[in-house]
């Protein structure tokens, strides 16, 4: 009897350890991965300064959460998804990594994101553009929090058509990203009634746009659109200023602009143009607080990225704090359930297929007469509704959504 | 309007014009090159990083102390040429003789090391440069708006290309260099200082480049890195033109800026592969380069 008794309190016992297990923090240590371009192309709009962003929001915690040290690796995945798959699988299995923050470029995020899946833990998506991640390449081991590409196509494109630009040529970026962004705009270009005449498919990179541009006046179009991201678009923009293609009646329309961008191009080459961004660091009194801590700390003003870095990794870690846990799935319900309201968003919530949904701004570039300081650049024109900002999930082709 | 393969004439006149220019850019580049290997034997991969620096001191200098692009196209390549002659002075002379790999690497390492300097300082968004006020605006040539500056760099690569091609080629000089790098020892019996003549020739070809930089400088997006994207195509270009020749590079520069410009009316996504598609073709016609001698 005493024997059947010690058995059975063991297993009781047994059993309260591997329940009470999910309600802890494993290796008692949140470890952060931070994936990022760090040294190419897209190095300013996320890089070095996204991983400040991420420190920033560790600091606010303290360093520990629910007395649990916070750790962050880092690593530069040279826009490569080979580097970002094995960097990946090692920081989770050498590393006991239990979040992997940054995520740039979108193949990269598509192929860290496989990765992240096939070993139950999550991954936070602040860089990527291509609205795949949460649709074909949804998972549930990740949330897409800052922007993609369909809000880019909704604001700026559906905003010219209406002030009467109806017949659009586009010079897209020859790779996943680009075509996504050209299929996109198109779409809602056709949907308000204007026209797309042609496309240019550039390479990747290139730096002279002279002939693509050349080509675009001589076509006639009344909008002048560039599916392209970075230096190809701060050069597509100077040429266009140099060959006077707005002076000759044109719209250019960039579809995917950071702020680093735009400082880069200055307010006189840039000014007048219209772009679609998730967050402004002058939007409001919160936004403005944040940017001056982070420009203590860095010497620039966040993009819509840095603030995204920093908004997630605190949304990931309050969900530690309430759940007492660092397990994928509980912490990601959470995330889920709790609406955000912070420095980056109001109201936004994080949808089944992982989706943070948002208000997004379409904003327009200052002139220098209108622009007091070196960052003050942008003005914001319209919220555009997180409903109608985003792929409804009635049109999402996501493994995760119940219509599928 | 008159047609050529479904593109009007008046558009395929603009291409070529732009063809032109950018084979001016290519022309110059590969001029360094093909001077610093023609003469040194040196496989110059630093070139891409000095046209780099040229752009990156222009906007510099004209931020920190407000020097105008005037005195930065004579300033800027001089004070790249300085930096070369040092980089050849304390590190490439220590290699001479060996191996092309050797200088090929060194000079890889060196630019690697200025680029990823470069990038932790100014990041790699690119810096803003205003173009001179007498540049501002352009002239509508009836097929084409051809912006003024355009129109200047085409001529000022032109000229520049044209004189180094007869100094080295036409004037004592140029002998002299020839003569010092064919037979160094016999040189130096005559009482001409070859080390100072390698020095000078290496400071020579990458000012080349830095005016290439500064002739960028408010064109394009001047970023640390752009040296990197643009030092591959020159390389295939004085592989075309012929490894060492002068005249060779110059000619393939400006050839195949304007391939390059019909490629982007024809066929936009080819335009940045048909120039190593020409690089292999020619290699298997004559693998010496349309204009080397045979080896």
């Amino acid at each position: 009897m005493t024997m059947m008794k010690k058995i059975l309190t063991s297993a009781v016992a047994s059993a309260l350890l591997v329940g009470g297990a999910q309600a802890e923090i494993s290796d008692n240590a949140v470890k952060i991965g931070y994936l990022a371009d760090m040294s190419g192309t897209y190095r300013d709009l996320a890089g070095p300064n996204g991983l400040k962003a991420l420190e920033m929001a560790v600091a606010d915690f303290g360093g520990t959460v629910n007395d649990a040290p916070i750790e962050i690796f880092t690593a530069d995945d040279r826009n490569s998804p080979d580097v970002a798959s094995s960097t990946v699988r090692r920081w989770i299995e050498n590393d006991k990594v239990d979040m992997v923050a940054g995520l740039v470029a979108s193949s990269v995020t598509i192929a860290a994101t496989k990765v992240i899946e096939e070993n139950g833990k999550l991954g936070l998506v602040n860089g990527s553009a291509a609205s795949s991640i949460t649709n074909e390449h949804c998972t549930a081991n990740h949330i897409h929090y800052t922007y993609d590409t369909y809000p880019l196509s909704v604001g700026t494109p559906t905003a010219i058509v209406k002030e009467g630009g109806k017949s659009w040529y586009i010079l897209t970026a020859d790779y996943a990203f680009g075509h996504s962004l050209e299929a996109d705009v198109t779409r809602m270009v056709e949907a308000n009634g204007g026209e797309v005449i042609d496309t240019i498919r550039h390479p990747f990179p290139t730096p002279d746009f002279s002939s693509f541009i050349l080509q675009a006046q001589a076509s006639g179009a009344d909008v002048v659109a560039l599916a392209n991201a970075g230096a190809d678009t701060t050069n597509a923009i100077t040429t266009a200023s140099e060959f006077g293609l707005t002076q000759s009646g044109q719209t250019l329309a960039a579809l995917l602009l950071f702020l680093t961008d735009v400082h880069a191009l200055g307010a006189e080459t840039a000014q007048g143009i219209q772009l679609t961004t998730g967050w402004y660091w002058d939007m409001n009194e919160e936004a403005r607080a944040w940017a001056d801590r982070f420009m203590e700390e860095t010497g620039v003003r966040p993009t819509m990225v840095h603030a995204g870095v920093y908004s997630s990794t605190m949304h990931y870690l309050k969900a530690i704090e309430a759940t007492g846990s660092d397990d994928a799935q509980v912490v990601r319900k959470h995330m889920m359930d709790t609406p955000i309201n912070d420095m980056f968003a109001k109201n936004g919530r994080i949808r089944e297929d992982g989706r943070m949904v948002h208000d997004m701004y379409l904003a327009q570039v200052k002139t220098p007469e209108e622009s007091t300081s070196e960052w003050d650049l942008y003005k914001i024109l319209r919220t555009i509704p997180a409903d109608e900002a985003f792929r409804p999930l009635s049109d999402s082709k996501c493994k995760l959504v119940s219509n599928n | 309007m008159t047609m050529i393969f479904g593109v009007p004439m008046a558009v395929l006149s603009g291409q070529l014009l732009i063809g032109v220019i950018n084979g001016a850019f290519y022309a110059l580049l590969s001029l360094g090159l093909a001077v610093i290997f023609g003469l040194l034997k040196i496989i110059n991969f630093a070139h891409g990083a000095m046209y780099m620096l040229g752009a990156m001191i222009t906007v510099i200098m004209f931020d920190a102390l407000g020097i105008n692009y005037w005195v930065a196209l004579f300033l800027a390549p001089v004070l790249v040429g300085i930096a070369g002659m040092l980089i050849e002075y304390f590190l490439l002379r220590r290699i001479a003789g060996q191996d092309h790999i050797y200088s090929l690497l060194l000079t890889f390492g060196v630019a690697l090391i200025i680029q990823g300097v470069l990038t932790n300082i100014y990041g790699v968004s690119g810096l803003r440069y205003v173009m001179p006020d007498v540049f501002k605006g352009g002239v509508n040539l009836g097929f084409m708006f051809m912006p003024y500056y355009r129109a200047w760099v085409i001529v000022v690569a032109l000229l520049v290309c044209f004189g180094t091609w007869y100094m080295i080629e036409k004037t004592k000089l140029g002998a002299y260099l020839r003569a010092g790098t064919e037979d160094s020892q016999l040189m130096q019996g005559f009482g001409i200082n070859v080390p100072l003549l390698v020095s000078l020739t290496y400071g020579f070809g990458v000012m080349l480049a830095a005016f290439a930089g500064v002739l960028a400088a408010p064109i394009y997006s001047v970023t640390p890195v752009m040296g990197s994207h643009i030092l591959i195509v020159v390389f295939a270009v004085v592989v075309i033109g012929g490894m060492g020749s002068i005249g060779g590079a110059i000619i393939t520069g400006i050839f195949m800026g304007v391939v390059e410009g019909l490629t982007k009316t024809f066929y936009p996504p080819a335009s940045s592969a048909v120039i190593f598609l020409v690089m292999v073709v020619v290699l298997m016609i004559r693998p010496s380069g349309l204009f080397g001698k045979e080896a």
